[in-house]
């Protein structure tokens, strides 16, 4: 790998007699779980033999395979190959989705609390959200819970002292350094900004997930009225444009610069 | 009208369960599917189904059923006194039905699982490509949840065919022990040697709680070198996770995707099915083995899984009043017990 490289050589860890981790780094941080998309990208592509799924995290990926044909050693050596100059961009399209929001309010009842914890305006909290491009770190939790990286350091809060029991589905929410788009209605401590009416979870959807792992994510201000109307609209697919990655990925131009 | 069963009574929990939902996990979804294949996949052998169709497992006792409609064909794998009618019926052996018939599985006499299969199928929708239930995020089965009362479980076959019942042997399965062989990680550099030590000489035991998506055990504590977080990950089938308590949790098929407790070992898949049969109180111990030894291992489980179609024997005509032949089932029952 290049010195130029702002990650540790990548790492194969034994997960047991039919799955593998490579492990990239540590901690969670853009450049790293950048890194980690490539990578599962490169896999996906590659078709390699006896491959059943992988389940790609903030730092590393999970490897699931057929042990019936193929072996953790021949599986490894060949995921090692596609993890050499991860730090270089990748050539595919990004994927970014422009999710309507209404902020505050009934639909986002933490919305004014931020604002005071954060000392400004709750409009200023909502600009904040509205112009940055979150990325899809992982989901994991439970079906269709995205895992978001990317939001401003001004808006880093620890999480409610007193979680709730329910929070609507479709919430955006916030707790210590990361935002998430909640699937389903679920207990939560993390503080409720907005609702967006895009389900990001519908099984009577195809496709029933709307977020895949490494997708970027642009929230846009909408009214009370116009989130009723988008939530009357069966099956409800929100805007999404295609980006290059170059331009999606300031780590990769800094890398670049 | 088409033929469906209904449930009289279910088990405290009982869950149409297939392979699991493969592809998925990168989106949250849990694989789910049967706790112990093999059980699961004699079950649906004996009832002339595919070794992966959907059928239903049930914990510690099974389900009262009543065929409405047709004529089907039934088998039970398990440890469990088997009722036609209020008559004793035999486990391991396929049993055709009439309408307005009931069967009645009792409680298990060992084990914790067992399932019980249909020839043809529940006419479940898959849910992503599976039927089996995750009853956490209400997924698959029928309505996302557990059997229960009044449920009408539609049926794929309306009149099962009329031909010669099949019974199995289950002492000709292969024996399973209270050793659970591992393969360390992946983060076993998250332990002291101490920790590693302890957690591959001690005995532990299945505490309460377990249940499909892990079983925590009760033992020596493992030593952390490090703390006990870790950046999220996935979470292979099988991993022992230690917590901040020191006590491992060995997760199972309906686990979550992904945690953030460090896993120190993860059991080799054919020994989980072992864990899953045991009850509170039952000990267990770790043994290391290495990648040889585990592909070994899923090797002879394969083979099993290939021989079961080999198992079968002729029952001869449906004769659920042959005492002598429920009084073998019975011995066979006492080879079963064996298992734990």
């Amino acid at each position: 790998m290049s010195v130029t490289t702002p990650f540790p050589a990548p790492v194969l860890r034994t997960a047991g007699d039919s799955a593998l981790i490579v492990e990239l780094g540590d901690g969670i941080a853009p450049d790293l779980n950048a890194a980690v998309h490539r990578l599962d990208r490169r896999i996906d592509e590659a078709s390699i033999a006896g491959l059943i799924e992988t389940v790609p995290t903030y730092r590393s990926i999970l490897v699931q395979f057929d042990p019936a044909v193929t072996t953790a050693e021949v599986l490894g050596g060949r995921l090692l190959e596609l993890a050499a100059g991860l730090e270089e961009a990748g050539t595919g399209p990004q994927l970014r989705w422009i999710i309507p929001v209404c902020f505050g309010g009934a639909h986002g009842e933490d919305l004014d609390e931020v604002a005071r914890r954060c000392g400004m305006p709750a409009e200023e909290v909502v600009r904040l959200h509205c112009t940055v491009d979150y990325r899809v770190y992982m989901l994991g939790f439970s079906p269709g819970f995205a895992y978001l990286g990317g939001l401003p350091a001004a808006l880093h809060q620890p999480r409610r002292e007193n979680p709730r029991m329910a929070t609507p589905a479709g919430s955006i929410m916030q707790g210590g350094g990361q935002a998430a788009i909640s699937p389903i209605a679920m207990p939560s401590g993390w503080h409720l900004l907005g609702r967006t009416p895009a389900r990001t979870f519908d099984l009577r959807r195809d496709p029933p997930f709307l977020l895949a792992p490494g997708d970027r994510i642009r929230f846009t201000a909408i009214t009370a009225a116009e989130y009723d109307r988008l939530e009357g609209i069966a099956g409800y697919l929100p805007d999404s444009e295609t980006v290059s990655v170059a331009a999606a990925d300031p780590m990769v131009q800094g890398a670049a610069a | 009208m088409t033929t469906h069963l209904r449930v009289v009574s279910a088990g405290p929990s009982s869950t149409l369960q297939d392979r699991g939902r493969i592809g998925y996990q990168r989106y949250g979804v849990s694989v789910a599917g049967a706790a112990d294949p093999l059980l699961h996949a004699a079950a649906n052998v004996l009832a002339g189904n595919p070794p992966a169709e959907g059928a239903v497992e049930f914990t510690l006792a099974g389900d009262c059923i009543t065929v409405e409609g047709g004529t089907v064909r039934i088998a039970v794998a398990a440890d469990a006194e088997v009722a036609v009618d209020g008559e004793p019926a035999p486990s391991w052996t396929s049993l055709r039905l009439r309408d307005g018939q009931t069967l009645r599985i009792g409680a298990l006499r060992s084990g914790m699982r067992g399932y019980w299969a249909v020839e043809g199928g529940i006419a479940a929708q898959p849910v992503l490509g599976s039927v089996s239930t995750h009853i956490r995020s209400r997924m698959g089965g029928l309505d996302g949840g557990p059997l229960k009362a009044g449920d009408r479980l539609p049926l794929r076959l309306d009149q099962a065919p009329d031909r010669g019942e099949h019974r199995l042997d289950p002492s000709l399965l292969p024996r399973r022990s209270g050793t659970l062989r591992v393969m360390l990680g992946p983060q076993q550099d998250y332990f002291t040697a101490a920790g590693i030590e302890a957690f591959l000489s001690e005995d532990y035991a299945v505490s309460h709680e377990a249940d499909r998506m892990g079983c925590r055990l009760d033992g020596p504590t493992i030593e952390h070198a490090r703390g006990f977080n870790i950046t999220s990950d996935g979470i292979p089938l099988g991993a022992v996770q230690v917590p901040g308590t020191g006590r491992p949790i060995v997760l199972l098929a309906d686990r979550q995707t992904t945690g953030g407790y460090p896993k120190i070992a993860c059991v080799v898949g054919p020994d989980l099915a072992t864990l899953s049969q045991m009850r509170p109180g039952d000990r267990v111990r770790f043994a290391a083995v290495g990648p040889e030894e585990a592909w070994r291992i899923r090797a002879a489980q394969r083979e099993a899984f290939d021989a079961l179609p080999g198992l079968l024997q002729s029952a001869g005509a449906f004769a659920l009043y042959d005492s002598a032949r429920l009084l073998g089932f019975n011995l066979i029952g006492g080879a079963v017990t064996g298992w734990d």
